[in-house]
């Protein structure tokens, strides 16, 4: 066993984040770089092992639900950081915070006078068949006008090194806490790095998540009451809900710690008697929040919440309905939002989509099944896709009467060639495939995390980085080689 | 702090210090073993009957040799009372309520709870047993050490302070029993030198002995023995020090008064008692141990009606 070379490692043309080419590390990752090319194998071994143990010492886990009573498993974590250029990742900044202020428009606007559909830029059939518009909560007057207060956009890098918006998640994004930790782990671990001053500070998030969730209190002027609603233990998010209530020093409560009074007010149960809540953020889906208005049979909410979040006593964040504009038909027309809203022309562009409902688009498509991946607009989480490249001919053609059958259900977009970071493999250096999950906080203004979280395809040729299918993260480094 | 996380805190404690216990109840056996001429047949079978589980085991175990008896105490998950069964129920409470405990007791919990159950997959075989029944009770001895030394004095380590008490007070009822469940073959002539070794056994499964030595200075007799661990208020591990400690956390919170006349019955019935009688009588000790562990259940529903989660009440609501 041999140290790391970096003449041996290939991104196998792919855009690779830290390497440019054999033996050159990007100018950003240079450091890194080096200071890995003098590890021996032993001790890179050592460093992985560290880093192992800090994730279990600290408990860091997630939630896999097939795995019966063992409800926590260990978080898998790659040592080797993902470099993101200051000068670049400025730019990528200005695009979300961008990109989020013309979706809190929009989203505000369906709920209200609709402005945008009837100046003919959106069209009416596509709200109409959306699953997430929320007809109850229209007429709504959310704190800054903002429905998306915390949003989590995943970006992917291309073959030329373009960065897109592959997805915006509006509704309740998760990840953040694994952000904050893997820069725990890796100041554990790599700590002579740190010492340079180059790396960008992470830990900022939650005292300016917390500062955010107060500014929406209804009381304002008296010190707000916040908690964090979470679905319980079972929830694959449970760890991070806990986590950001301790860091925020706020209650973490779940449905049956909740009581809407006859003064349409919001209380928490405590030792003591009942305590008013200000601002709830919730991690529970619009559908479980509360029973008198979504779906009856849940538990996980509180009957009346609703009726006192309509009346302004209490704040959510999210509030409920913003995933109406979580969704892929949706996500076609952001770039004419951020025009129609802004007036501006969108600084992070979208992966090109076909939407299936347009005749020329449908044509595209259909003559393209070969290159394109075909998505059905009202599914997350990878369900229903078709990767036209890896499909079988049958596949292909089934895929063609399902277009063909329900167009508006249907979009495309080309198949991209994900950029690539450099992951300890045993004991090589081995390309894997990353993408990036930064957060975006939105209430009186806008913060942007520094960088996010690096999600990586631990599997050899794959592109799938969930962590329940075999992903993994890294830290994320914004290096700043001027020194500012 | 919410009701709910009161609950889950509480019984946190109880789980904790019940799993504790019940690795003192069996080692009443071990060191009987340890004690007893070697012609002496030990009974297994009475443990079963002192957790009131006969009906359970003999459905789950066709007999009850000492094997069976281990492997139904310490590891067995169909069992509730087990020590598996309890450090798990204590994992999962503290995972609801993790926001509020450091984050070494937690990992303290989480390794215990993991290794036990590595041993339990190897076997709890006699030849292991005590090892394992000490590595449980200094485990749960680390996990108090963390809480004492790394939780600050709020309602959290009250309620915490309050599950131990109770559930240890129940517990060391308990393994008194263990005495009056005829664990030796009884011939009238054979009886007198076994019973100060059984007494001996269970102060030393209490980590008593010395304490017992200091307070008493009287060799160890029956009555003595028993009026040590029933009514001392110095041996954080007799019933009357757990009440008096229960007793003063009840005190700092606020609607306290149902729950604090409860530990007042549970004190006087323990006053009372005839400590002759029941340490020459067995089935006269058994009989008191039932009714003080009815005393024991009215106390935890006083304190469960008083601050757990419950139905909300419109007089609350008004008043804020």
């Amino acid at each position: 066993m041999s140290n790391v070379n970096w003449e041996d490692y290939s991104a196998q043309g792919f855009y690779d984040e830290l390497i440019a080419g054999p033996g050159k590390p990007r100018p950003e990752a240079a450091m890194l770089c080096d200071y890995l090319a003098k590890l021996d194998a032993a001790e890179l071994s050592a460093h992985k092992t560290a880093a192992e143990v800090a994730i279990q010492l600290m408990g860091i886990t997630f939630t896999v639900y097939t795995e019966g009573n063992m409800i926590d498993r260990a978080w898998p974590f790659d040592i080797v950081p993902r470099i993101i250029p200051l000068a670049e990742w400025q730019k990528t900044e200005a695009g979300l915070k961008q990109r989020v202020q013309a979706l809190n428009m929009f989203i505000d606007d369906l709920y209200h006078d609709q402005k945008i559909i009837k100046d003919g830029i959106f069209p009416a059939e596509i709200l109409a068949q959306s699953v997430n518009f929320r007809p109850q909560c229209v007429g709504i007057k959310t704190p800054h006008n903002v429905w998306a207060h915390i949003c989590g956009s995943d970006l992917v890098r291309d073959q030329d090194g373009t960065l897109y918006v592959l997805e915006d998640n509006l509704r309740v994004p998760s990840g953040v806490s694994y952000m904050l930790e893997n820069r725990n782990v890796t100041k554990r671990v790599l700590p002579e790095l740190f010492a340079s001053g180059l790396i960008q500070p992470v830990d900022d998030y939650t005292s300016q998540l917390y500062e955010m969730l107060s500014s929406m209190s209804p009381r304002q002027g008296e010190e707000p009451t916040i908690v964090l609603l979470t679905p319980g233990i079972y929830n694959s998010a449970y760890y991070e809900h806990a986590y950001l209530a301790q860091q925020m020093g706020v209650q973490l409560v779940e449905g049956s710690d909740l009581v809407v009074g006859d003064d349409d007010c919001v209380y928490m149960r405590m030792i003591d008697g009942l305590q008013r809540v200000d601002v709830i953020y919730r991690r529970v889906d619009d559908m479980f929040l509360d029973p008198e208005v979504f779906n009856p049979e849940s538990t996980l909410g509180a009957r009346g919440l609703m009726r006192a979040w309509r009346k302004g006593n209490v704040a959510l964040a999210n509030a409920p309905g913003a995933g109406v504009a979580d969704d892929k038909v949706v996500y076609a027309f952001v770039p004419q939002i951020i025009k129609y809203y802004l007036d501006q022309e969108p600084l992070i562009p979208n992966v090109p989509s076909y939407l299936c409902m347009f005749e020329d688009d449908r044509n595209y498509v259909l003559d393209n099944l070969d290159k394109l991946v075909v998505k059905p607009a009202n599914e997350s989480g990878g369900y229903g896709m078709m990767i036209g490249p890896h499909a079988s001919k049958k596949e292909r053609k089934k895929f063609a009467e399902l277009i063909k059958a329900n167009p508006r259900n249907y979009m495309a977009q080309p198949t991209l060639a994900l950029s690539t970071s450099p992951t300890i493999v045993g004991t090589n250096m081995e390309a894997r495939h990353v993408d990036l999950r930064p957060f975006i906080l939105s209430g009186e203004n806008i913060f942007v995390t520094t960088g996010g979280l690096t999600r990586v395809a631990l599997v050899k040729g794959s592109l799938v980085v969930n962590s329940s299918q075999g992903g993994g993260s890294k830290d994320t480094w914004i290096v700043d080689l001027a020194g500012n | 702090m919410l009701s709910r996380v009161a609950e889950n805190i509480y019984w946190l404690a109880r789980y904790l210090e019940r799993a504790e216990d019940t690795a003192r109840l069996l080692s009443v056996n071990s060191n009987l073993l340890l004690d007893l001429p070697r012609a002496t047949k030990l009974g297994w079978s009475e443990i079963i009957a002192i957790t009131g589980n006969d009906e359970l085991f003999d459905e789950l175990y066709p007999n009850r040799d000492e094997a069976s008896v281990l492997s139904f105490i310490c590891g067995d998950l169909r069992y509730p009372g087990s020590i598996i069964s309890s450090l798990m129920a204590a994992r999962e409470n503290l995972r609801t309520a993790r926001d509020v405990i450091p984050r070494e007791i937690w990992e303290e919990i989480n390794q215990l709870y993991l290794s036990v159950r590595e041993q339990v997959e190897s076997g709890i075989t006699p030849r292991k047993r005590d090892v394992f029944l000490n590595r449980v009770i200094r485990s749960c001895q680390t996990v108090n050490g963390l809480i004492e030394g790394s939780l600050s004095y709020t309602q959290v380590r009250t309620f915490l302070m309050i599950g131990r008490q109770l559930e240890r007070a129940d517990m060391t009822t308990r393994i008194i029993d263990v005495r009056s469940a005829n664990l030796l073959p009884r011939s009238p002539g054979e009886l007198t030198p076994f019973e100060n070794i059984q007494w001996m056994s269970v102060l030393k499964s209490l980590t008593g002995f010395q304490m017992y030595r200091q307070h008493v200075r009287l060799r160890i007799r029956g009555p003595d023995v028993l009026r040590f661990l029933l009514q001392d208020r110095r041996f954080p591990r007799a019933v009357g020090t757990s009440l008096e400690r229960l007793a003063n956390a009840l005190q700092s919170l606020p609607r306290h008064e149902l729950a604090l006349n409860e530990v007042e019955t549970c004190r006087q019935h323990l006053a009372a008692a005839d400590i002759a009688v029941l340490a020459s009588e067995p089935t006269r000790l058994h009989s008191f141990v039932d009714e003080i562990q009815l005393d024991f259940t009215e106390l935890h529903d006083a304190i469960a009606s008083t601050w757990f989660a419950k139905p909300v009440d419109a007089t609350q609501l008004q008043s804020q």
